[in-house]
Order: C-alpha cells, then structure tokens, then sequence
C-alpha cells in the first residue's frame, strides 16, 4: 500500500560502511539475477593485501537479509509477529482455559474477575467464554485464514500471471481481459456474493479459501509485468539456448527473480486476508457463531463496545499489533529487495 | 484531447456493460430470489410461486434476461425488485445519501493527505514526519468498521456526555421524519450533523494510505534538478514548494484517487452499516444480498461501476492538464 519510492532521496549521500559494502558485492557477475548457489562464493577471495579493509563477497541472498536484518522497524515487526504468533500456538499450553467452554456463572465479567473458583485475566463474553482463551484461539484461526487463503492465492496468480506474461499473445489477451473485467466490480461485493451462497461455510476455512480463490487477480498483473520484462533479458535468451525447457525457465528462472515482488505482495496479502476476513465477519457473511477468529471476535466487539467495552479493547488492539506487524515486515522486506534503496532506516 | 476523451467514454460504456454481464452471471447462477417465501408457513402453493417466476422473468434464457435488464438500463430502467417497486427510484434516493458520505470523506481524505504529505516529506525524519508516519500505520493497519465504532462509542459519545447536549450524531443519516416537518435549513444542518463521524472515520482511514503515498512523491520532486534551480534563481522557498514541487507532487495522487474510489464505495458499505446509515451499503447488504435479489444488486454495481470508470478518466483527463508533456492520443 505504501509507495517504493519512499525513499529513494534517503540513499542519496548515505556514505555507511555498510552501503559501500553492498555497492562492492554488487558488482559481481550475477547480480542481475539470482546467482547459482555457490557462484559467488569464491569470487572474492584474494582480497590485495595492501588495503585497510579487505573486500569480502556476499551473495545477492545475504546482502537481501543484511539489509532486512538491520532494519530495526522492520526487525520490531517481525519480532512482534512472532511474540504475537507464540501468544497464540504456546500461550494456550500454559493458560489451559477452553474458550469453547461455556460458564453461566461468569458472564459478562470485566478483565480479572474472580468468578466460580478462577481469574478472568480478560473477562469473559455474553454467554461466559474466557476472552484470553478467544484470543489465542483467535489468533490461531486467523493464522489458518491467511495460510490457506495467500497458498491459494500465490499458487492461481502465479499460475494466471505466469502463463500471461510468459506465452503472451492471444492466452495475455484473454486472461488479462478478464482479471480487468472482475477488478472493475469492488472485491468486497465480489466477495459478498460468493460468500453469501454458502451458509454452510461460515468456518474459518470455508472464508479462507473464498478470500484465496478472488485474492490472486492483483498478483497475477505484477507476475505479468515481471515476466514481460524479464522474458527479454539476455539471461533467458541464454537459457532459450542451451535447450531450457519453458518450465524450467519459469520456475529455476523466473519465479526466482520475481520473487522480490512476490514476497512483498505475500506480505501484503497476508494483512489484506485478515481484514477483509473481518469485515466479511462483521458484515454477516464471514465466519460464523460456530467458529471463531480475530474478526469474529472483534465483530463481537463492535456490538459490544459500549456495554462491555473490554470485548471491543482487546480484540481490537490484538488486531491492529499483527496486521501492524506484518505491515512492517513487509515494508521492511521491500527496501530489503530494492537495489536502489541501500539505506538501512534508523 | 477531444477524441482520447469520446474514446475512453466509449471504452467505458463497454467495460460496463461486461461487467454489469459478470455480475449478471455470477448472481443468475447463485441467487435464489424466491428464497424468501420458501421459508413461509403454510408453504404457498406452487401457483404463486409459478406466477412470481413469470412475472421476475425467471423462467426465460439466461441471455434474453440479461438483455431484458440491458434494454431498460440504458433507458434508466432498472427493473423492479422481489416487491415489484421500481430500483431505480430506490437507488437514486440512497444514491444521494451514501455520495453525500462519499464525497465528503474523499474531499477530507484528499486534502488532509495533499497538507499531510507535503508536510513529512519537507520535513523528513523530523518529529511531525515520525508522527504522521506512525498515525498513518496505524491506522492502515485497523479494519473499518473497528474504527468507526471507536469513534462513534467513545469519542463522540464521551463529547456529548462532556458537552451535556447531543453535539454528534451516532445514528442514521438524518434524524427520522425531519424531512417531513423540517424547514430546509432545519434539515441541512441536520443532515450536516449526521455526516460529522461517518466522513471521519471514511476520510480517515483513506487518508492514511494516500498521505503516504503523497509524502514519497513530494519526496521525489524535492530532489529534482528543477527544485534547485528555483531555489538559486532567488524565488522564495514557500513559492518554490507550492509552485514548483506540490504542482509536480500532485500528478501521481490522481491515479491513487481515482483507482481509490471503487475502495470508498467499499469502505462506505461497511461504514453506513456501523452508523445505520439508509444508504447505497444498506440497500446491497439487505435489499440486495440479504434478499437474493438480482436487479437490486446489478443496480448497485452499475452505479458504483460508472463512477469508478467515470473517475478513471477524470483522472486521465486531469493528468493531461497538470502535466503538459503528456500528450492524449
């Protein structure tokens, strides 16, 4: 959602050992594409025993994770991600509270009640379910959400944009036409529709595989571009020529230098999959009272923030850390791929 | 530039009419418009259901219906509902509810982002651009209608209890009846009242995503030769901002808006629903999904659809203006 070109004006004047580090490996063979494991290993070895520093060679991998590494936003976000995730999987092997347990002695209770002989940390909803128990269930749930749907999603994108890109012509024409035709209808009544002919998926895997099937159209465009581009490149030409077959320039050639692109937009996806699971929840047609899941939960909120406002707090809140965090993430992920931005954030 | 124009709007009315034929697709396959009375006790006998069929058109071919509800669209006519009353009347009514919401948000959202953006990119990874920035992430990363319960359930209810008066409006677009009893002024204000919290929370939360894509491309001109230029050549610095960088800085927000407005429309769905607006939302969610009904929900999208399309080439056309190297043909 946010624009690449953010700061590209940072990188100017930026004269960081680490910069000119990045600048020395860059110029190996290779750093236009993704280098075979093991290439740029030994091209740096004989480093001129008269300079002060000597000149070490990293392949384009290292220097990717370099960058992500020493970015501190996005090292907070992918440190808060992965509390938040233990949260959810670990937490409920140390709080070992059912949510699906249904107490009528405590309903209703604000955060650290002691109610029928145990706290309520959170408090507890109308018909008497522990709120931090929901909440890692929650997050769990919506874990599942965003695997299922961004697997869906990432395996038809890639697909679609694949076959787009790569064999051009008359299958570009058709399949690109139509993702135009179904992008000019918002995705949200799209999705509406869909979701609103099965009543009996209202579970957290029936919305997630809705979202997947319809969330693939935007990827399918970048796959396009990247492959249109790239097809042109001497490297594939190369290829071509030493009798390449096309899956196998697509997916050894490829993919792996779109990848840069498609992990942002897995990133991207992954936050987009938790809202609009959410808001399909809140407008009704999303995971229903059978299931749960943050937006479940956070629906549930919204009809009860004014009595019980503890029910609209912390869902909200749990909500806003994890799409947070993999926003960081993946902005971080994004300077991390693009070459021309070597500054790393303070 | 006369041609280019006649072209896209001719290329508009195509990309309509084949989506307004998806839709028509996906909804004639999947919606069941007599569901409503199926549930009815005692079940109607077979005649009536016989009888409604006939009169919805339900038992014709697939493309005679579709062209049926072509033939009346482009006149205006959008067909009838389940209930026999005309959609197009409906719509319209809740059209000029939901564009009041619409076009205020996007009026807030466009100047806030304009004055926001420039702001943090003339004054980068100074204190106002860490707080925008932060404001701004977070609230991209909150869903809708969380945020505008937020701000109907707390802020405005904590203003009003604090002000002793009822200063904002929580419920509905208007208060109920006003429009029979009131004077004209009485119901502008009225309905002005009702807009406060709904054109934040819309306005808001678009905006945060814009400020920052405005931000990056004020970042990009302030960097450019040009800027320099009219800095050395003695021209205030306040005149070199406004004049020569947000001119420049404006082109890419109109692509962002423009494609923005199908997310608006979206977003006010979700919005009306939070503060019971009758607006277009209301009318897809329950006349139109919650109903099965066909006619009702290709009305929806063929309102929302053109002024989607129909911003799309504004935005083309504005693009030409603001920037004249780039030649329509």
């Amino acid at each position: 959602m946010m624009s690449t070109t953010e700061d590209r004006l940072a990188t100017q004047g930026s004269a960081d050992p680490e910069a000119a580090h990045n600048e020395v490996a860059a110029v190996q063979p290779g750093a236009g594409g993704a280098p075979p494991p093991g290439a740029a290993k030994g091209a740096g070895e004989s480093a001129p025993v008269d300079r002060e520093f000597t000149v070490e060679a990293r392949s384009q991998r290292q220097q990717i994770l370099s960058r992500f590494f020493h970015n501190k936003l996005a090292m907070t976000g992918l440190v808060g991600f992965l509390l938040l995730l233990a949260f959810g999987f670990v937490g409920p092997l140390i709080y070992r509270v059912n949510y699906l347990d249904l107490s009528s002695a405590a309903q209703s209770v604000p955060p650290g009640t002691n109610q029928g002989g145990r706290v309520y940390p959170l408090g507890s909803d109308a018909i008497g379910r522990d709120l931090l128990a929901g909440l890692m269930l929650g997050i769990q749930r919506s874990t599942l959400v965003v695997i299922i749907a961004v697997v869906i999603s990432l395996a038809l994108g890639l697909f679609v944009g694949a076959l787009a890109g790569y064999f051009g012509k008359w299958i570009d024409n058709t399949l690109m036409r139509f993702v135009d035709l179904i992008l000019t209808i918002p995705l949200l009544v799209v999705l509406l529709i869909v979701a609103s002919n099965f009543p009996n998926a209202r579970t957290a895997v029936g919305v997630a595989i809705i979202l997947g099937l319809f969330g693939w159209l935007d990827l399918s465009r970048i796959v396009r571009s990247q492959f249109l581009s790239l097809k042109e490149r001497e490297f594939i030409e190369a290829a071509h020529a030493l009798g390449a077959s096309n899956w196998r320039i697509i997916t050894r050639h490829l993919i792996p230098n779109s990848l840069g692109t498609i992990i942002v937009w897995t990133t991207l996806a992954a936050a987009g999959a938790i809202l609009a699971e959410a808001t399909l929840t809140f407008l009704g047609f999303g995971v229903g009272p059978q299931d749960t899941s943050l937006g479940a939960l956070i629906s549930d909120g919204v009809q009860a923030a004014s009595t019980r406002p503890w029910l609209f707090y912390f869902p909200g809140l749990m909500f806003l850390l994890i799409v947070l965090a993999i926003n960081l993430i993946g902005d971080g992920i994004r300077d991390a791929f693009d070459p021309s931005n070597k500054r790393v954030r303070a | 530039m006369l041609f280019f124009t006649i072209r896209r709007v001719l290329g508009s009315v195509v990309v309509l009419i084949a989506s307004s034929f998806l839709v028509f697709l996906m909804t004639a396959f999947s919606f069941d418009p007599l569901a409503q009375y199926r549930q009815v006790q005692p079940p109607p006998p077979p005649e009536f259901f016989e009888s409604l069929r006939e009169r919805l058109g339900l038992n014709d071919p697939l493309l005679v219906r579709y062209f049926d509800w072509l033939k009346g669209a482009v006149t205006g006519d959008f067909g009838v509902n389940i209930n026999n009353v005309p959609v197009a009347e409906q719509l319209f009514g809740r059209l000029l509810v939901t564009g009041r919401l619409v076009i205020a948000a996007m009026v807030l959202a466009v100047l806030l982002a304009i004055v926001v953006g420039v702001v943090s990119a003339v004054r980068q990874y100074k204190a106002s651009d860490y707080v925008f920035t932060v404001i701004a992430y977070i609230l991209i990363a909150l869903p809708t209608f969380w945020f505008a319960a937020l701000l109907k359930e707390f802020v405005a209810i904590g203003i009003n209890n604090l002000a002793g008066d009822k200063i904002l409006f929580t419920l509905g677009d208007e208060t109920p009846g006003i429009s029979s009893y009131g004077t004209t002024s009485m119901i502008f204000w009225d309905r002005m009242g009702h807009l406060v919290l709904p054109t934040l929370s819309l306005g808001l939360l678009t905006f945060a995503a814009w400020s920052r894509f405005q931000r990056a491309s004020m970042l990009d001109v302030l960097s450019a030769d040009y800027m320099r230029l009219a800095r050395a050549k003695g021209l205030p610095w306040r005149r070199v901002i406004v004049k020569h960088g947000l001119r420049n800085a404006l082109i890419p927000l109109t692509t962002v808006v423009a494609i923005g407005v199908g997310a608006i429309f979206g977003g006010a769905i979700v919005t009306e629903q939070v503060f019971v607006w009758h607006g277009m939302g209301e009318y897809l969610i329950q006349e139109g999904i919650g109903k099965n009904d066909i006619n009702v929900v290709l009305g929806w999208l063929l309102v929302s659809a053109f002024f989607v399309v129909m911003f799309n080439l504004i935005a083309d056309l504005l693009y030409a203006v603001l920037d004249p190297r780039i030649r329509l043909s």
